[in-house]
C-alpha cells in the first residue's frame, strides 16, 4: 500500500513536468515575439534594441534555461503580467476569479451527485419502466448535448417563457440557479448512467438474492445491501467529473456572465493572453492530476477487494 | 439508404490497405458484421439516429443546391429579422440568411466529424498496433505518454493547440488529430496485446507469416470491433470540439458559418433576437443526439454482451 502511494506520488512529478513542457513549447512555438514591432509596417527594431529587449525578457538564454526559469516561477505561482489587463498579474486575476469558479463548480457537482444518484437508483429499481426511461433520457441528453446549447434552451425556457431566473450575472443567489443546473447536467448524466449499470449488476448478485431469501423487504435490500456496494465503482467517476465541470465552466461562465476563471480564460483566448492561457492550463492540469490520484487512493481505501 | 451508413462506417475504420484479397477468414468475419448490421437495423432509436445522420450528410454535400442564398450574402436593409416567408429562419447581425448559413454549417460539422476521425484512425491505429505488438521499451514509452496525455483534459489541450495554430478548418483537423489518436491507440494496443498470444497467431507465425501479414491480416481484423465503436463515438466528440472551439472564437474563421460560432455570437443577443442562437443550438443538439443514439446502437450491435 505504502509503496503504491509513493510510486503514484512520484509519477505525479514527471506528469506535471511533461504538462509544463508541453504548455511551454506550444506557447514558445506560437508566432510573434516581443522583438517584433507591434504595429504592422513599422520600422524594425535596431539590432541593439533587439538585444536589450531580449536580455530584458531573458530571450537570449538557451531554451532549456528559459524553461527552467518558467518552471521556477510557476512553482511560486508567478506567471507574470496579463497581456490583456496589463496592470494586473495573472496570479492576481486567478486569486480573484478561481474562488467563484470553485463555488459554482462545487454547487454543480453537489447537485449532479444528488440528482444523478437518485435517478440512477430509480432507473435500476424500476428497470424498463417509467422512471428508467425518464432518467436514461435525461442522462443521454445531459451527456450528449453540449452545455452551451443546453444553456440556450434553459435561458429561453426559464428566463423568457417562464420568467423565473435572470439570463446572467452573479449578484444574488437567483443568478446562481441556471448556471449551476447547466453545469450539473453533464456530470449528472454520467453519474446516473453509471449508477444504473452498477446497481443493476449488484441487484442481480448472489448476496442480494440471499438478502431477499432471508425475508428482508425491498427497502433494506436496496439501500443496505445493494447501494453500498453499487456506489464503490461510482467513486472512480469523480476524476472525469472534475474535468467535465472544469472545462464546462468555460462555456457556462461565458454565457451566464459569471466573473469566474473560465470566462477570463475564454477572453484570454481571443485576446491571445499567453501568460493567462499558460497559467490556467497548467494549474488546471495539475489540479486534475492530483484529484485523479486522490480518487484512485480513495477507491482503494473504500473497496476492500482492491489490494496493491 | 440508412443501410449504407454502417457499411461505410466500417470501411472507413478499416486499417487494412489490402482490401482486394479477401479469403477464408473474411467469410467468417463478414457474417459477424452481417449479424451486427441485423441487430443495428432492429434498433429503432439507432436507426432514427442513422436517418438523421444520412440527412445531415445529404444537406452537407448538396449545401450549394439547397441553400436559397450564398452564406456571405448580406442585406443591410434587413438586419436581425425574425423568421418570415423571405427568410425562413430570419437574418443575422449582417442581414445574412440564417437558413442558408445553417445549411452550410452542416457541411463544417460533418467535415470535421468524419475528417478528423480519419486522421485519428490513421495516426492512432498504427501506433497502438505497433506498440502492442512490439512491446519493450517503445511500448513502455508510449503507455507513459498516453498516461500523460490522459491527465491533460482533452478540450483544454485542443484549445491550447488552437491558440498556437490560430483559427481555421485545417487547424481544427490538426488539433483534433493531435489529441484524439491517444484513445484509439490505447484501444488498439490493448486488443493487439490480447490477440498476439493467441494460438492462431502462433500458428500463422509458424507457417512463416511475416510481421506485416501477422499484424495486418490476422490480428487487426479481429481487433476491429472496439476500434469501430471508438470511431462512432469519436465523430460526435469531434463535432462537439469544433462547435465548442468556434463558440469561444478559436474555431472556424468567419465568414464560414459554423453552428457553434452562431450560438456563441447569437447568445449575446438572446434577449432581443432569440432566433440567432436557438436554431443553431437545436441543430447541434439534434446532431449530437443522432450520433449518440447511432453510436450506442453500433456498440450494442457489435458486442451484445456490453449493454
Amino acid at each position: 500500500m505504502f509503496q503504491y502511494v509513493a510510486s503514484r506520488l512520484l509519477w505525479l512529478i514527471p506528469t506535471v513536468l511533461a504538462m509544463a513542457l508541453v504548455t511551454f513549447l506550444v506557447m514558445h512555438a506560437t508566432p510573434g515575439s516581443p522583438l517584433d514591432p507591434i504595429a504592422e509596417g513599422a520600422n524594425p527594431l535596431s539590432p541593439e534594441a533587439q538585444k536589450v529587449l531580449a536580455a530584458h525578457y531573458g530571450l537570449d538564454k538557451p531554451l532549456w534555461q528559459q524553461f527552467g526559469i518558467f518552471l521556477a516561477k510557476a512553482v511560486r505561482g508567478d506567471f507574470g503580467y496579463s497581456f490583456v489587463y496589463k496592470t494586473r498579474t495573472v496570479a492576481e486575476i486567478l486569486r480573484q476569479t478561481f474562488p467563484i469558479s470553485l463555488f459554482l463548480g462545487s454547487m454543480a457537482l453537489a447537485l449532479a451527485v444528488v440528482v444523478g444518484l437518485t435517478l440512477g437508483i430509480l432507473a435500476a429499481v424500476y428497470q424498463n419502466r417509467g422512471w428508467d426511461y425518464v432518467s436514461v433520457s435525461l442522462a443521454t441528453v445531459g451527456v450528449a448535448v453540449p452545455n452551451f446549447v443546453l444553456a440556450v434552451f434553459l435561458i429561453i425556457l426559464f428566463s423568457f417563457v417562464i420568467p423565473l431566473f435572470p439570463t446572467g450575472g452573479w449578484d444574488s443567489p437567483r443568478n446562481w440557479v441556471l448556471p449551476t443546473i447547466t453545469l450539473a447536467l453533464a456530470p449528472m448524466g454520467i453519474i446516473a448512467r453509471f449508477t444504473r449499470a452498477s446497481m443493476l449488476e449488484v441487484i442481480r448478485a448472489d448476496y442480494t438474492l440471499t438478502a431477499r431469501a432471508k425475508g428482508l423487504s425491498e427497502m433494506p435490500v436496496i439501500f443496505k445491501h445493494a447501494l453500498k456496494n453499487a456506489l464503490i465503482p461510482v467513486v472512480t467517476l469523480l476524476g472525469p467529473l472534475f474535468a467535465a465541470v472544469g472545462t464546462g465552466s468555460f462555456f457556462v461562465e461565458s454565457i451566464f456572465r459569471v466573473p469566474g476563471m473560465g470566462r477570463y480564460f475564454v477572453e484570454s483566448m481571443t485576446g491571445r493572453d499567453y501568460p493567462m492561457i499558460m497559467a490556467v492550463v497548467l494549474s488546471y492540469g495539475v489540479f486534475l492530476a492530483i484529484m485523479n490520484l486522490v480518487v484512485d487512493l480513495a477507491y482503494g481505501a473504500l473497496d476492500p477487494r482492491i489490494r496493491y | 439508404m440508412a443501410l449504407s451508413t454502417p457499411a461505410s462506417g466500417t470501411s472507413l475504420a478499416s486499417p487494412r490497405p489490402v482490401a482486394g484479397a479477401e479469403a477464408d477468414a473474411a467469410v467468417r468475419s463478414s457474417s459477424l458484421w452481417r449479424d451486427a448490421v441485423h441487430r443495428l437495423l432492429r434498433n429503432r432509436l439507432a436507426m432514427a439516429g442513422g436517418v438523421v445522420i444520412v440527412l445531415l450528410c445529404v444537406v452537407a454535400i448538396f449545401a450549394d443546391v439547397l441553400a436559397p442564398r450564398p452564406y456571405t450574402k448580406t442585406n443591410f436593409g434587413r438586419l436581425n429579422e425574425a423568421p418570415s416567408r423571405d427568410y425562413p429562419l430570419g437574418t443575422d447581425q449582417l442581414g445574412r440568411d440564417l437558413f442558408s448559413r445553417m445549411i452550410y454549417g452542416a457541411r463544417v460539422s460533418m467535415l470535421v466529424g468524419l475528417g478528423a476521425q480519419i486522421i485519428v484512425v490513421l495516426i492512432g491505429v498504427p501506433i497502438g498496433a505497433l506498440s502492442g505488438y512490439l512491446g519493450g521499451r517503445a511500448d513502455l514509452f508510449l503507455t507513459r505518454f498516453i498516461d500523460v496525455m490522459y491527465a491533460f483534459p482533452r478540450l483544454l489541450f485542443v484549445i491550447l493547440v488552437m491558440s498556437m495554430l490560430g483559427a481555421g478548418l485545417t487547424n481544427i483537423f490538426i488539433a483534433i488529430g493531435l489529441t484524439g489518436w491517444v484513445g484509439i491507440a490505447r484501444q488498439t494496443r490493448a486488443q493487439v496485446l490480447a490477440l498476439k498470444g493467441k494460438e492462431y497467431v502462433d500458428a500463422a507465425r509458424g507457417l512463416g507469416a511475416g510481421f506485416g501479414r501477422l499484424l495486418g491480416r490476422h490480428i487487426l481484423p479481429n481487433a476491429l470491433t472496439p476500434i469501430v465503436v471508438a470511431v462512432t463515438f469519436g465523430i460526435p466528440e469531434a463535432i462537439f470540439t469544433e462547435a465548442a472551439l468556434s463558440f469561444i472564437g478559436v474555431g472556424i474563421n468567419p465568414p464560414t458559418p459554423s453552428w457553434g460560432q452562431m450560438v456563441g455570437e447569437g447568445q449575446q443577443y438572446i434577449r432581443s433576437y432569440w432566433h440567432l442562437c436557438v436554431f443553431p443550438a437545436i441543430a447541434i443538439a439534434v446532431t449530437m443526439l443522432a450520433f449518440t443514439f447511432f453510436g450506442d446502437g453500433v456498440r450494442d450491435a457489435l458486442d451484445p454482451k456490453l449493454k
